[in-house]
């Protein structure tokens, strides 16, 4: 067991140390731009400060789990969707209208006992993003329509939506930007603060949805028949499971996952939804998937990576002067090298090793919208 | 007429169809502007498609092109200040501008390339990364340079076509959206029919066909499909750059972080609208790009009456997200199916190399 999960870490830990690498070799040479002259110890500096920012404290302990908590959740989306063969680069825009939904419903019983509004907002956000999610997932399973495209181009409505929202029957009177009102008694509970950092109860439903998660995959029947689904679909078909029903419950049940994780941060960090509310949580998550393998426990520990690393940003802006899309480069310099794994087996001189992205290739193999090989 | 209008429902209606066809002569230039980076976009993808490639990471070549082509032209402007030149305003700068743009389309479509084609990766995974570096990367660098504000190169003046035009009715308005227009967008409209010729009517083209659509087939008449996608995927980034330098050398002359907002991606749908074609795709564009130029002419000039209140009420919001709407209908097949080229997404292995 032990031996295998060292076996899976080998390849994604290799490729954030190469990502490491080239971030440094990019600050470095971005340097002059910083400091006005080639500054060979900035990188050091720029990363002292990104652990420092994101575990070098309790407060940047529960900074790295705020952040962790809807990359956990949206990651599982993506990486559910994996498993079936999809590829749901639609996470951004189901956790927006989950995010939307949560803070209407929660404002709506902002004065009811929490007991009450906590679930009905947060059933809201599960609705609206399943809802969100099954339009991609009917329209592949009917029609045919590559679920890559209509979902990034869902993302760009679900903005369209929002501001609509916001500036329209949603707006807190009185505020003095376009705002929903408060979601008041529905807002999550802290379970940890210090000072002006505070851990909210999300970081729980997150951890929670990891094991169900892997439950579903690893021992229910759909769990199975999803597996297959991806693994094969013409082999699930000849065995009578049904690929467009598992399309659409996959896709929604991705879209219900991402809608939580939008939930999650309006009940627990902003209490109510801006007109322009501005997130990564969607593309941040198919990097936690890849990283993770689209396995819930390895996108349960990508996703703390990744959310350090967001946590520990902001300091490292502030130390180094380095900007926060540093975490961007790394993130795309990591997956890079995650699959492009020739190039990390022969610097670390691996032979078999698990954990490329090889075993995700039906993604793209569906593109041209038959479903057999060739 | 008069009895037509007579009846509310069928006079807006009426209405509504004369307006929609009135927004064409009105906005003709901008609808022509706004297609140029989509067609290029689309052009991309068609010679990625064509020869079996997947390429979801156009969004983010047309991003790095558009950053590439403003910071190589600011920084030239600043050691080499010239005069515009007549022909399209034309400075040392602009073309080392748009040279920079297709050189870093190239580049990042040589990266594709490679990860799709010889390590025989996931090519949407290829593409997403591509995405997310150029997202990264882009707005890396462009935060450190706003810190020290460079003075931007101006950009591609339009051309200026005979005032003639203006004495023909309807053909001189849609002639005149045409013809003035910057260098950039020009190129989009000459680069469809050319692409069009070259990819039926040549033996390039017929060899690029038969790669996408049955690589093995291909490669047992001697075509080596390797070397095919791969000068296909790297030619289709000057398409891309191109785009790319639309944005800030054509049709502005700076650049915002994540300034293409998902163009690379209608360009995708363009592509499939039109069916793999260079024209079809140039037309989806034109379609995509008068959806959201609506928006504009109904809070500018909307039409008098009861139809102008009901175009007003309707948030411009709606109209902001038509074009990806249009674009959801028309992948759904909608409109009529349209099949991509058989061997699109799948990594080509050579018998003898298994």
């Amino acid at each position: 067991m032990i031996a295998r999960a060292g076996r899976a870490l080998i390849l994604p830990a290799s490729a954030l140390v190469l990502a490491l690498v080239v971030g440094a070799i990019f600050v470095i040479a971005s340097s002059p731009l910083i400091t006005g002259e080639v500054d060979w110890n900035l990188p050091l500096v720029a990363y002292l400060a990104l652990v420092k920012g994101s575990l070098g404290s309790v407060s940047g302990w529960i900074e790295t789990l705020v952040n962790a908590t809807p990359l956990i959740l949206a990651g599982l989306s993506v990486g559910l969707c994996f498993k079936a063969g999809l590829f749901n680069i639609g996470a951004q825009g189901q956790a927006l209208v989950g995010a939307l939904a949560a803070a209407a419903a929660g404002a709506a019983v902002a004065g009811s006992p929490p007991v009450v509004a906590i679930p009905i907002a947060l059933a809201a956000g599960f609705l609206a993003g399943g809802l969100y999610g099954l339009i991609p997932g009917a329209l592949k399973a009917f029609t045919g329509a590559h679920e890559v495209v209509v979902t990034i181009m869902l993302n760009y409505v679900a903005i369209q939506i929002i501001a609509w929202a916001i500036t329209g029957p949603l707006q807190a009177p009185g505020a003095s930007f376009a705002r929903s009102p408060d979601v008041g008694s529905a807002r999550l509970p802290t379970i940890l603060a210090t000072a002006g950092h505070e851990l909210h109860a999300g970081v729980l439903l997150a951890l929670v949805a990891v094991p169900i998660i892997y439950w579903i995959l690893a021992r229910s029947t759909v769990g199975f028949e999803i597996r297959t689904v991806g693994a094969n679909p013409d082999a699930a078909r000849y065995a009578g499971m049904r690929p467009r029903f598992l399309t659409m419950l996959t896709m929604s049940a991705g879209g219900v996952l991402a809608g939580l994780a939008g939930s999650a941060q309006i009940l627990g960090v902003t209490g109510y939804m801006p007109a322009a509310y501005a997130t990564n949580v969607g593309f941040d998550a198919i990097t936690v998937a890849l990283l993770g393998r689209a396995h819930p426990v390895g996108i349960l520990f990508a996703a703390l990576l990744l959310g350090g690393l967001r946590a520990g940003a902001p300091a490292m802006q502030i130390e180094a002067g380095i900007p926060v899309q540093m975490i961007d480069v790394l993130q795309a310099v990591m997956l890079f090298f995650l699959t492009a794994d020739i190039i990390v087996r022969r610097i670390f001189r691996l032979r078999k090793v698990e954990g490329g992205v090889d075993e995700l290739q039906t993604v793209s193999r569906t593109y041209g919208g038959q479903t057999t090989a060739p | 007429m008069e009895v037509i209008q007579g009846i509310p429902v069928i006079g807006i209606l009426v209405g509504l169809v004369v307006y929609l066809s009135e927004v064409v002569l009105l906005n003709g230039p901008i609808i022509v502007a706004l297609a140029a980076p989509l067609a290029l976009g689309a052009m991309c993808g068609v010679m990625n498609e064509r020869s079996g490639v997947v390429n979801i990471g156009i969004e983010g070549m047309m991003l790095t092109s558009a950053f590439v082509g403003w910071f190589v032209a600011s920084s030239v402007a600043q050691a080499f200040p010239a005069e515009p030149h007549p022909f399209f305003g034309a400075t040392p700068a602009l073309v080392a501008g748009l040279i920079g743009a297709l050189l870093a389309g190239m580049t990042l479509s040589a990266v594709h390339a490679w990860l799709s084609i010889s390590v025989r990766a996931d090519q949407i995974i290829s593409g997403t990364i591509i995405n997310i570096a150029a997202v990264g990367i882009t707005g890396y660098i462009n935060l450190l340079l706003t810190q020290s504000s460079p003075p931007t190169a101006g950009k591609f003046q339009n051309f200026r076509p005979p005032s003639e035009l203006n004495d023909i009715p309807v053909l001189g308005d849609l002639l005149r959206a045409v013809l003035a227009q910057g260098p950039i967008t020009m190129s989009a409209i000459v680069l469809a029919i050319l692409l069009q010729i070259w990819l039926f009517r040549s033996r390039w083209g017929l060899r690029t066909r038969a790669v996408g659509e049955h690589p093995k087939a291909a490669e047992t008449v001697g075509i080596s499909v390797i070397a095919l996608r791969y000068r296909n995927v790297i030619i289709g980034g000057v398409f891309a750059g191109l785009a790319g330098a639309w944005f800030t050398l054509d049709f502005g002359n700076s650049f915002q972080s994540g300034m293409t907002n998902g163009r690379g991606f209608i360009a995708l749908a363009a592509l499939i609208f039109g069916r793999w074609h260079p024209l079809g795709a140039y037309g989806a564009a034109l379609l995509f790009a008068y959806a959201s130029s609506l928006g504009i002419a109904i809070r500018t000039s909307p039409p008098a009456g009861s139809l102008g209140d009901i175009l007003t009420s309707i948030p411009p919001q709606v109209f902001s997200a038509l074009p990806y709407i249009v674009t959801i209908v028309v992948l759904a097949g909608v409109v009529g199916r349209s099949i991509p080229p058989a061997s699109v997404g799948r990594p080509y292995e050579k018998e003898a190399s298994t």
